[in-house]
């Protein structure tokens, strides 16, 4: 690291641009995104939503099958460019038709922008891995998988990642209760040292 | 010390063999290190140069072969419940433990699935240091008293 | 057949002098992990072959928890995340709770916050730097290190009573205002501590050690550093400008001026002198905290009871070893329906094969030590 390299780095004023953009359109955000992902996959996007129309809470249903192919084509397109994967991960509505809700958030380094993307399935259902496009992705799928209970096809090496192997249930989903279930048992060891 | 005080010239001690075995024992406590969590950062600044444990004759050993008293510095979860068990039966006679730390002690604010509500579950534990986590004075207390614990133990008649 | 007879000799000795694939297994407790990592190790000689991360022997269930209790009383907890730099943690949970209301945060609380933010940050590097070197073999940069740690420590304890995990911040703003000699012994603190990062880089920078141990080992590229989803220092050491109080600034950083440094090579000393430069620009902002420091009140007007209306928002901060964040689902009620916390060490740990494969066996501890994790919110 030389140090042009730290002179340079007086970087763009970090007030973001959506300030002014927000006056003049009513549009929800991110329609142009929804329109990258329209113009190769029409009606992929089933729902679009934003809380308080901010803008990095731009949030867009998906299919679970047309996950892989619209998340290869948001990384891939040049106006939307989403490098990184920031965060996968997955919420339960038990009272719900579709009671798991896989979200991937993700982030464009190029653009300063952020997007969710949601897939809702049935309990049981098994997703499409998402770790061939970004390695960041594999660790992530199997949090998920070990705290849901939520598999995911073709994932390279789907096991347990924070559990203990032979747990047996899934402690994220809403019917398992703060306490754990007794999954483990002990007997309290007695002292059989010198002295007593 | 009875009958035989002051019977001898100026540079002999005497002394109970007890008491000299626990002096030495006490004076020279090796703790292996079981840094778990937050309790680790203030275990190490406890070695380090302001709190100085050294001065203890606490010197902090990487291997249970080695070591005297184990500091179970931190949350035990489940996962790691096993391991703290290995690590604690490959330590030589005697051995103490000193629970550093809420989580350690009685799982803390952990009431959960995931955590052991407290290491005593699977050793036994000899003094527990309240805190969270523990500020190094509180971990030398712990020491201390596990000191005198030890001034107390009889080794030649039980 | 004399010529049969010494190859068949020959196939016999490379059966004999074959190698075989070692499996190691480094931790749950090894002093070089950083915490309760396993890391297996499969290697050829001294070389890593494939390499695969245990975790989650301090999983905690944060997460559970923070589905069952207030949204106020999760940030304790908050703090045992990332308990090196916990205000930092604290300052994501209370940004990202705030962004469900539109309250204003008065001024002098968001110029605390950055200025503890950034004292946090130098306590996290400091550990890191002391634990980095004292696993590469320099004892004396670790209790250098310890010094300033502590005074930092101080400072965390004269103005909110913690030393490590202080629960500095309100939903709203902080709890009361800083006391004046927080403010005077931060001013010494910023005064002096440009000279003591002089003395860590004397020890290191140059030190032919330390160079051989650190250029050009375990680099990774920029393109392979985004696939990884890898954040903070590593990312910059890589050549990424990219640093969230830039790009989505939060608290008072929007008003302070500073460089967000990087590196070229993407190797461990890059990573290095970032990190060293980050702790010259932490002062630098503290500094310039202390001289803008607004009057007036800590907290804004909040409602007795948090409740958030209906919704999820995503918020995350720059901690010091990357992106922190907080997804959160309000179902309306005074407990989040879900909590999820975006851990920067987990993600940047997951890349660890990537760094390491290929690399010699004592190469792996250096690696570690750069990526700079702390299992605390790794495993959650």
């Amino acid at each position: 690291m030389s140090d042009e390299a730290v002179e340079n780095s007086e970087q763009t004023d970090g007030a973001p641009e959506s300030e002014e953009s927000a006056e003049e359109v009513k549009t929800p955000p991110g329609e142009d995104l929804k329109e990258v992902v329209e113009s190769a996959f029409p009606g992929a996007v089933l729902e679009q939503s934003a809380y308080q129309d901010d803008e990095d809470e731009a949030t867009f249903v998906v299919g679970f099958d047309a996950i892989v192919a619209v998340a290869t084509h948001l990384r891939d397109h040049g106006d939307s460019h989403f490098e990184l994967l920031t965060d996968l991960t997955a919420t339960h509505y038990p009272e719900a038709e579709n009671p798991f809700e896989v979200l991937y958030h993700l982030y464009s380094i190029e653009h300063n922008r952020r997007l969710r993307l949601k897939v809702r399935i049935k309990d049981g259902q098994s997703m499409p891995t998402v770790s061939g496009i970004w390695s960041s992705a594999d660790w992530m799928e199997r949090e998920v998988y070990d705290l849901f209970g939520i598999e995911f096809e073709d994932h390279p090496d789907l096991r347990r990642i924070l559990l203990p192997d032979n747990w047996g249930s899934h402690p994220m989903r809403k019917d398992y209760p703060l306490e754990g279930r007794g999954e483990r048992i002990y007997t309290k060891p007695t002292r059989k040292e010198i002295g007593d | 010390m009875g009958l035989v005080e002051g019977k001898f010239s100026d540079n002999f001690i005497t002394s109970k063999v007890d008491s000299l075995v626990a002096w030495a024992r006490k004076s020279a406590l090796w703790p292996m290190t079981f840094g778990l969590a937050c309790c680790a950062i203030e275990m190490m600044a406890s070695g380090a140069a302001r709190y100085d444990f050294d001065r203890f004759g606490v010197i902090f050993r990487a291997t249970p072969r080695q070591s005297d008293v184990i500091i179970v510095a931190g949350t035990v979860t489940h996962k790691m419940g096993d391991a703290i068990r290995k690590v604690y039966d490959q330590m030589p006679e005697p051995r103490w433990v000193i629970a550093m730390g809420n989580c350690a002690t009685c799982g803390g604010p952990y009431a959960n699935y995931a955590v052991m509500q407290g290491v005593d579950e699977i050793i036994p534990v000899d003094v527990y240091v309240p805190g969270c986590p523990p500020r190094p004075e509180s971990l030398m207390w712990g020491v201390m008293q596990l000191q005198k614990k030890i001034e107390q133990e009889k080794y030649i008649r039980r | 057949m004399v010529g049969v007879a010494n190859v068949s000799r020959i196939e016999q000795q490379s059966t004999v002098h074959g190698t075989e694939e070692l499996v190691i297994n480094m931790g749950p407790q090894h002093p070089s992990t950083h915490g309760v990592l396993r890391v297996i190790l499969k290697l050829d000689g001294e070389t890593v072959n494939d390499l695969d991360c245990d975790i989650g022997y301090l999983h905690r269930g944060t997460e559970k928890i923070g589905e069952n209790i207030t949204y106020t009383m999760f940030i304790p907890y908050t703090d045992r995340l990332d308990y090196i730099a916990a205000p930092s943690n604290n300052l994501a949970w209370v940004t990202a709770v705030e962004k469900f209301f539109d309250w204003e945060i008065p001024m002098r609380a968001q110029y605390i916050r950055s200025m503890v933010g950034e004292l946090s940050r130098i306590a996290s590097h400091l550990l890191w730097l002391a634990t980095h070197a004292l696993d590469i073999g320099a004892m004396t940069v670790f209790l250098w290190c310890f010094r300033e740690r502590e005074m930092v420590l101080d400072l965390f304890e004269t103005a909110f009573g913690g030393r490590l995990t202080v629960n500095a911040f309100r939903l709203g703003g902080l709890h009361e205002d800083v006391p004046d000699k927080f403010l005077q012994l931060t001013q010494e603190f910023a005064d002096l501590f440009p000279s003591r990062i002089d003395d860590y880089e004397t020890l290191l920078t140059n030190n032919r050690i330390w160079l051989q141990r650190t250029r050009d080992v375990g680099i990774i590229s920029a393109e392979d550093a985004m696939d990884l989803g890898l954040t903070g220092p590593i990312i910059r050491g890589s050549g990424v400008r990219w640093d969230l109080r830039r790009a989505k600034p939060y608290a008072a950083y929007p008003y302070l001026d500073f460089v967000v440094p990087v590196g070229e090579n993407g190797d461990i000393y890059d990573r290095y002198l970032v990190r060293i430069e980050e702790l010259r620009q932490s002062t630098r902002i503290i500094q310039q905290c202390l001289e803008q420091l607004p009057g007036g009140p800590v907290t804004c007007k909040t409602p007795r009871t948090i409740k958030p209306p209906e919704g999820e928002i995503y918020h995350s901060i720059e901690n010091p070893k990357g992106e922190f964040g907080f997804y959160i689902v309000s179902d309306g009620t005074t407990t989040p329906y879900r909590v999820r916390i975006r851990p920067p060490s987990f993600i940047n740990l997951g890349g660890l094969k990537k760094l390491c494969v290929g690399q010699l066996v004592a190469d792996v501890v250096a690696i570690i030590g750069s990526i700079d994790i702390v299992l605390g919110e790794c495993d959650r």
